[in-house]
């Protein structure tokens, strides 16, 4: 536990001081501390119900809307605790962006899944234009273009999770989190949007949520590896798949548990 | 624990440095430029199987070989997954060594003939009520048909039977059909809204819902007592289309308001989870995600409950519609007759041509159900097209 690095190099974007989530008298997370440097792609990795998504969910808020959930501690966003006074969720949401594990598009068509964040949040630009860079980020323009008046249920499912990233993307948030964005998907999608993950880094702060950990190799540049609601070690990648400092990551990284 | 870790890194480290350092520093490129496939992975496995590579090739160096000796010692867990220990199962000897056909008796044409006899049961059930409403619509069209008319839909009642026209009937109970509808719908759907969408899940929560369901059950003629009461009686309204509607739009709500939590409930948490996530507040999630997607459900449930709301009799009975009324009403103020109500009335009367207006003024009813469920039907298409 010591022996994790807390603090890696760079701005930090998201910070975890002592925060711990409990769902009535069950604590999912016990006092985890950890900083995500900004636009720097962060990998959860551990077993079920280790917390991982719990701590994911505490950087959008999204953990508000399960009932008799409590939070103690902080999650700071550029500084600022994301559940002190003062802060609103719904601006929160707009300015850390999530996407879910399986794709959850709006049963309209692609071109109204992209701007439903933005109408809601009062976009002034043009709107022809955010759903063209939009899609283009998030590299499926090419495959929709002609089609934006389709419903988005007609398309693949790892083209409804591409979209489902274009449409968090629309509202020009800062930081991305993705909660098993590729598990529900077969390898050739996973792969499209491992590179999308890669390219988006330029760009913004990535947080991923995975089970595997081939993916949290591929794509992050630190992994936290999370057991019980605790961060057992948190590390750059190569380091921590190449010479975990605790013995419970590498029984975890080499299929001994987990 | 702690004496692995105390002596097992420094000692992982020294083999990573010296004996496999080749190893490691050619897998180590690939992890920078961040697409390495499976090298990765295997990288921790690799501290292992060093050490088998370590006892294979005697020229490795001592690092290596002390880590070996450690792995021999147990102080480093062992790689290998025993399969009883870490997964928590245990090997069931297999009988498929000793199979005996003797053992199942299949009996497939018996179960067989069971599939089909239960099937034609179910056929005989949905052929019953088929053949009951046939033979319903054919008593009413010999009766009715014949005095079917545009005069009789559009006249006005009269005490000749073949002069009995049911123009107030139908002009009184698309009023009804109007105000019910202007009242319950907003009602139910609002209270389905606020209780799915806002309501905690408390004990008031289950208390409001358990008697939402019970009203469902309530007897019509109990609601035309309650309007007669208090809408015609305390409220003031008397015998106007008004105190008919109110008290319809009681009898419904009931109905409408758990067809509405239904077709919310059936909304996908998804979808909410993703239009939260975009920074949606609660009503815009409600309003833009939630609503459309249940909107074919309400309406369906809104417009059956209309149905019924216009093909009672006996709560209007209480509330004043009358038998004979010789005007079409204008104004939620007037007094009325539902068509219903106006088939009781000639049906309860002892001429036998009065029995024949009725059967056709039951004919315009029956048409008039058969088109709403036909909007009800349309709406839902159209919506579920668009969405």
């Amino acid at each position: 536990m010591s022996s994790a690095i807390r603090n890696p190099t760079g701005t930090i974007e998201l910070e975890a001081r002592d925060l711990s989530v409990l769902y009535g008298e069950t604590r999912a997370l016990k006092h985890v501390s950890l900083s995500i440097p900004d636009r720097k792609v962060v990998a959860f990795i551990g077993p079920s119900g280790c917390g991982k998504s719990t701590l994911l969910r505490c950087f959008n808020r999204m953990n508000d809307l399960i009932p008799g959930v409590r939070i103690e501690g902080e999650a700071l966003f550029q500084g600022r605790n994301l559940y002190g006074a003062g802060v609103d969720a719904v601006d929160v949401r707009r300015r850390i962006g999530m996407v879910f594990q399986k794709p959850n598009p709006f049963p309209k068509s692609i071109y109204d899944n992209v701007l439903f964040g933005p109408k809601i949040n009062g976009y002034r630009g043009d709107f022809s234009e955010l759903v063209e860079r939009s899609l283009r980020q998030a590299a499926l323009w090419d495959e929709v273009k002609d089609r934006l008046d389709s419903s988005a249920l007609a398309l693949s499912g790892g083209q409804q999770q591409r979209l489902c990233i274009a449409r968090a993307l629309a509202v020009e948030p800062e930081v991305l989190l993705m909660d098993e964005p590729a598990s529900a998907l077969d390898p050739i999608a996973t792969q499209k949007i491992e590179d999308l993950i890669y390219e988006l880094k330029q760009d913004y702060t990535v947080v991923i949520v995975t089970h595997s950990m081939q993916q949290a190799a591929r794509v992050s540049d630190h992994t936290a590896f999370l057991y019980m609601g605790e961060v057992i070690e948190y590390g750059a990648t190569n380091e921590l798949f190449t010479n975990p400092r605790e013995e419970r990551t590498e029984a975890y990284i080499t299929g001994r548990f987990g | 624990m702690q004496p692995t870790n105390d002596n097992g890194a420094p000692l992982k480290n020294a083999a990573t440095g010296t004996g496999r350092g080749t190893g490691v520093s050619a897998q180590r490129p690939t992890f920078q430029v961040g697409r390495p496939s499976a090298p990765a992975m295997r990288t921790a496995d690799g501290v292992v199987r060093g050490n088998a590579d370590a006892s294979m090739q005697p020229a490795a160096s001592g690092a290596a070989n002390s880590a070996a000796s450690d792995a021999a010692n147990g102080v480093s867990p062992n790689p290998v997954r025993t399969p009883a220990e870490p997964l928590g199962l245990e090997r069931v000897p297999s009988d498929a060594a000793q199979r005996d056909p003797s053992r199942f008796a299949p009996r497939i044409s018996q179960r067989r003939f069971i599939a089909k006899a239960f099937a034609a049961v179910c056929l005989v059930a949905t052929l019953i009520g088929v053949v009951v409403l046939a033979a319903l619509l054919v008593d009413l069209l010999r009766d009715g048909a014949g005095r079917l008319s545009f005069e009789m839909i559009t006249g006005f009642p009269s005490r000749f039977a073949d002069r009995a026209g049911i123009g107030p009937a139908v002009a009184g109970s698309a009023w009804v059909l109007f105000l019910t509808a202007m009242i319950a719908f907003p009602l139910g759907v609002g209270t389905a809204i606020w209780l799915e969408e806002y309501a905690d899940n408390n004990r008031w929560k289950r208390l409001i819902e358990m008697n939402i369901a019970n009203l469902a059950g309530v007897p019509s003629i109990v609601y035309g007592i309650l309007g007669l009461t208090l809408f015609v009686r305390v409220m003031g309204l008397g015998r106007s289309l008004m105190a008919a509607a109110l008290t319809l739009a009681l009898l419904i709500l009931p109905v409408i308001i758990i067809a509405s939590q239904e077709a919310l409930k059936a909304v996908p948490r998804s979808i909410r989870l993703g239009a939260y996530a975009l920074g949606a507040t609660r009503w815009e999630t409600i309003q833009h995600q939630i609503l459309p997607m249940a909107m074919p459900g309400v309406m369906t449930g809104t417009i059956l409950a209309l149905s019924r709301a216009i093909g009672e009799a006996a709560p209007v009975i209480l509330v004043g519609a009358l038998g004979f009324v010789a005007f079409i009403p204008t104004n939620p103020s007037d007094q009325y007759t539902v068509l219903p109500f106006q088939i009781f009335n000639w049906v309860s009367r002892p001429q036998p041509e009065f029995h024949e207006v009725a059967a056709a003024a039951s004919l315009v009813l029956l048409v008039l159900l058969l088109s709403m469920s036909g909007i009800a039907i349309w709406l839902r298409n159209k919506y579920t097209r668009r969405s």
